[in-house]
């Protein structure tokens, strides 16, 4: 026994060693943004199953911060050749990733993703504003002059028309890159459009505190942060049939008979009115390439053209019939003569 | 005592003292049994209802809706050029999906004309009949321009439907399938062509976007290689270490430190020991990502100190008077320890090895880190090919927004389910068969 013991632990480790540093890596690494995750998916596959010379792309998930972190690590072979993200990468990262010697960065824009609100679908009608959301959500509104704590604790108190329900929104956590859309085009327009943003002011905070008290969330208990996906949202409305949950356009399509979705500022989010900038919510889906893994790794280009290609990202693609909202032709072509030219990123 | 010193003539009255607290002792006692019946109640009424749950969301998973297709393998689809004698990749690349949809066309009647209709045709079955009939084509090339019976999946919402779990009688505009489709399932479904097969494919495909073609096949490869390795490494290191602190080495304050270090080790979240692989094995000594040689080794480590521990109760358990006896006729402590005392210890170490492998087969945390929470296709061969586990393929099955994802879910957590139950009842038959008592 002790002799089997120790020979295939002898072996094992010896396997290990020897096969580490021997592989040299032939398949894409992706990591990053969960929401740019399953359009990844569908676009690794359909690469896999068009070019029979080339693995199918591993696509991790973790978010875009973490994507982009992993992606910044430096280049070569153990680490990962494409980072996706549901926001534009920050100076400081791109600063980190120069620092750690990925000096080439490729951003590519793949289209657009909208936000929505919804309810379950029994409820009634929902004309949601800014403004409204705001008032409801916001951890401090105006009352006479003064910025107090959220008072509202129902819908019909932020606006008549909305129905006596216990205010409960489902709303993407700190972490989520949904929340910085969140909180942009709606909690800032919102405290601009209530005329808070003035108030404020006035009340003697500069620029700069003023933005951040507006988009400061309550915290009693009436705005829930979700740190996990849009599938966890909806669990939680099935179980609060009067709570209020957002969610991504493609995640409310696929579940349309179990959601009903609001209209923000009296537009209904849909494909349409996201591409042409009608609908007030939505944001830019990226991925960033390694320019220095480019011909190194194999099939990494054709990905990245396959992507790009009207065929995964036109008008009647897969991807925007998962939901993803199309750029415009003329914007797919400069993503596309943008990476052609080989077009880097530049630190500010 | 106070009664009795305060009282020397309770002494005599000796019957009366046989009654003291006696009621209340047997109030206490049937008290007690009563909590003991309620913990376990409350503890089965959870494993009923966690078990309801899954079975019931996660049996209609074992069976997937195919429709049975006379199939054309038209020479003029498949190879409109006539290249496949010099160019293989013709055939690699042909568009497999057209010659499904005419075969569904014509058995239900649809003019090629009829765009629109044709559309919500395609979608009637699965994008997974491109790898299908490649497969079929590029196996045995004679067989182009042949008609071939050929079961096809159907797209997942058609299989929603038909396994009643889309509400019908909401607005078509509202649900995935529409009235047409239904019209055309139910058409299929009386004419016997559409059935429920047995799902294979969940054991055999790798990971998808599309939920008919997806599978556990990545995730099982994976997670028996890691179990492989976390067994070929973690049991003899492990074994090797506790005999050596329980029987060679001397009792001081360094021994001390080191025992406190292993127990201290168990209790660690497991996710530190997936920041650990990240930092030793993938950015010192270069591993691939995603690989299951790495993830094995973390779990390793994770697995090592619970099979110390249990390796080291085992071997107290065995009596000294059994050390006693092999040293008295002169054995030598080594002897001692293989002839006698390790094979008297082995049903608890196999035990407590398997329990730890176990608990290695269910955890996610450290694999996020390492990149092995991740959409992998392709099956891994060596394991140092990316792949997935069988806790990782449920968590990202959990997140999937299609409905059809949600049995998939339940039906890969009955697995996994499956898997500990058969590896915990090997412990205990283990147990039951060489345990030894004294």
């Amino acid at each position: 026994m002790n002799k089997l013991f120790s020979t295939a632990a002898l072996l094992a480790i010896a396997v290990a060693a020897s096969t580490v540093g021997a592989s040299a890596r032939d398949q894409i690494q992706v990591s990053g943004s969960s929401t740019v995750l399953p359009y990844a998916k569908i676009v690794a596959e359909s690469f896999g199953e068009t070019f029979p010379d080339f693995k199918t792309p591993v696509v991790e998930s973790g978010g875009s911060g973490a994507g982009i972190k992993e992606f910044c690590k430096g280049v070569g072979e153990d680490t990962i050749d494409i980072a996706n993200s549901s926001r534009p990468i920050k100076d400081t990262e791109l600063k980190s990733c120069v620092d750690a010697g990925v000096k080439d960065v490729q951003e590519v824009r793949i289209g657009y993703d909208g936000i929505v609100f919804a309810t379950d679908i029994k409820g009634p009608d929902w004309k949601l504003t800014p403004k409204d959301i705001y008032l409801a959500l916001a951890a401090q509104v105006i009352v006479d002059g003064k910025l107090v704590n959220n008072p509202n604790t129902k819908w019909n108190q932020v606006n008549p028309a909305f129905p006596d329900w216990d205010i409960a929104a489902y709303i993407p956590g700190e972490k989520h890159g949904t929340r910085e859309v969140f909180e942009e085009k709606l909690l800032t327009a919102g405290c601009k459009e209530s005329g808070a943003t003035d108030t404020i002011k006035t009340l003697g905070l500069d620029e700069k505190a003023a933005a951040a008290a507006c988009v400061k969330v309550r915290k009693d208990g009436k705005a829930i942060d979700i740190d996990g996906d849009y599938a966890e949202t909806l669990a939680r409305i099935d179980a609060n049939k009067t709570g209020v949950g957002v969610f991504g356009l493609a995640f409310y399509e696929n579940n349309a008979d179990k959601l009903k979705v609001a209209t923000v500022s009296d537009v209904v989010p849909s494909t349409e009115t996201i591409s042409s900038g009608k609908y007030p919510v939505s944001r830019p889906l990226f991925f960033y390439v390694k320019k220095a893994h480019l011909g190194v790794i194999p099939g990494l280009k054709e990905y990245v053209e396959f992507f790009l290609d009207d065929q995964m990202i036109g008008d009647d693609s897969p991807l925007v019939e998962y939901g993803l909202v199309a750029a415009p032709e003329a914007e797919r072509k400069a993503q596309r003569d943008a990476f052609a030219a080989g077009t880097t990123m530049q630190l500010k | 005592m106070t009664d009795i010193s305060l009282n020397p003539a309770g002494i005599s009255a000796k019957p009366a003292r046989r009654d003291i607290g006696l009621k209340r002792r047997y109030a206490a006692e049937r008290r007690f049994k009563l909590y003991g019946i309620a913990a376990i109640a409350i503890g089965m009424f959870f494993l009923v209802a966690l078990l309801y749950s899954v079975l019931s969301n996660g049996y209609t998973a074992f069976w997937q809706t195919e429709v049975n297709l006379a199939i054309n393998l038209d020479p003029k689809i498949i190879d409109p050029d006539n290249k496949r004698a010099t160019d293989p990749k013709v055939l690699l690349t042909a568009n497999y999906p057209v010659l499904a949809r005419n075969a569904l066309a014509e058995k239900l009647g649809v003019s090629s004309s009829d765009k629109a209709g044709m559309r919500e045709l395609g979608k009637l079955f699965s994008e997974g009949v491109r790898g299908q009939l490649r497969e079929l084509v590029v196996s045995n090339p004679s067989l182009i321009g042949t008609t071939q019976n050929v079961w096809v999946l159907t797209g997942a919402d058609i299989d929603s439907a038909f396994k009643g779990q889309i509400d019908l009688s909401v607005d078509q505009s509202r649900r995935k399938v529409s009235d047409k489709q239904v019209e055309w399932m139910n058409k299929l479904k009386s004419e016997g062509v559409m059935a429920q097969r047995f799902n294979t494919g969940l054991f055999t495909y790798g990971a998808s976007s599309r939920p008919e073609t997806s599978g556990l096949g990545v995730a099982l490869i994976g997670s028996l290689y890691m179990m492989l390795i976390v067994l070929f490494l973690s049991l003899p290191i492990g074994v090797a270490a506790s005999i050596y602190l329980e029987e060679y080495a001397k009792k001081n304050r360094l021994t001390d430190i080191i025992e406190v270090n292993i127990n201290n080790l168990a209790a660690v979240p497991s996710i530190v020991f997936g920041l650990l692989g990240l930092a030793v094995f993938i950015n010192f000594f270069h591993m691939p990502r995603s690989a299951s040689l790495v993830g094995g080794l973390v779990l390793t480590l994770m697995t090592l100190p619970t099979i110390i521990i249990a390796t080291r109760a085992a071997l107290r358990a065995v009596p000294p008077s059994i050390r006693a006896a092999a040293l008295g006729i002169g054995a030598s402590k080594t002897q001692m320890v293989f002839h006698h005392v390790l094979p008297l210890a082995a049903p608890g170490i196999l035990t407590g090895t398997i329990i730890g492998l176990a608990h290695a087969l269910g955890e996610t945390a450290p694999l996020l880190l390492i990149g092995m929470v991740a959409f992998v296709a392709n099956s891994p061969v060596t394991p140092l090919d990316p792949s997935t586990a069988l806790p990782v393929q449920i968590y990202m099955w959990a997140n999937e927004a299609e409905r059809a994802f949600v049995e998939r879910t339940s039906g890969a957590i009955i697995v996994l389910l499956l898997f500990l139950a058969v590896m915990n009842i090997t412990a205990i038959i283990l147990r039951r068969r060489f345990e030894r008592r004294w």
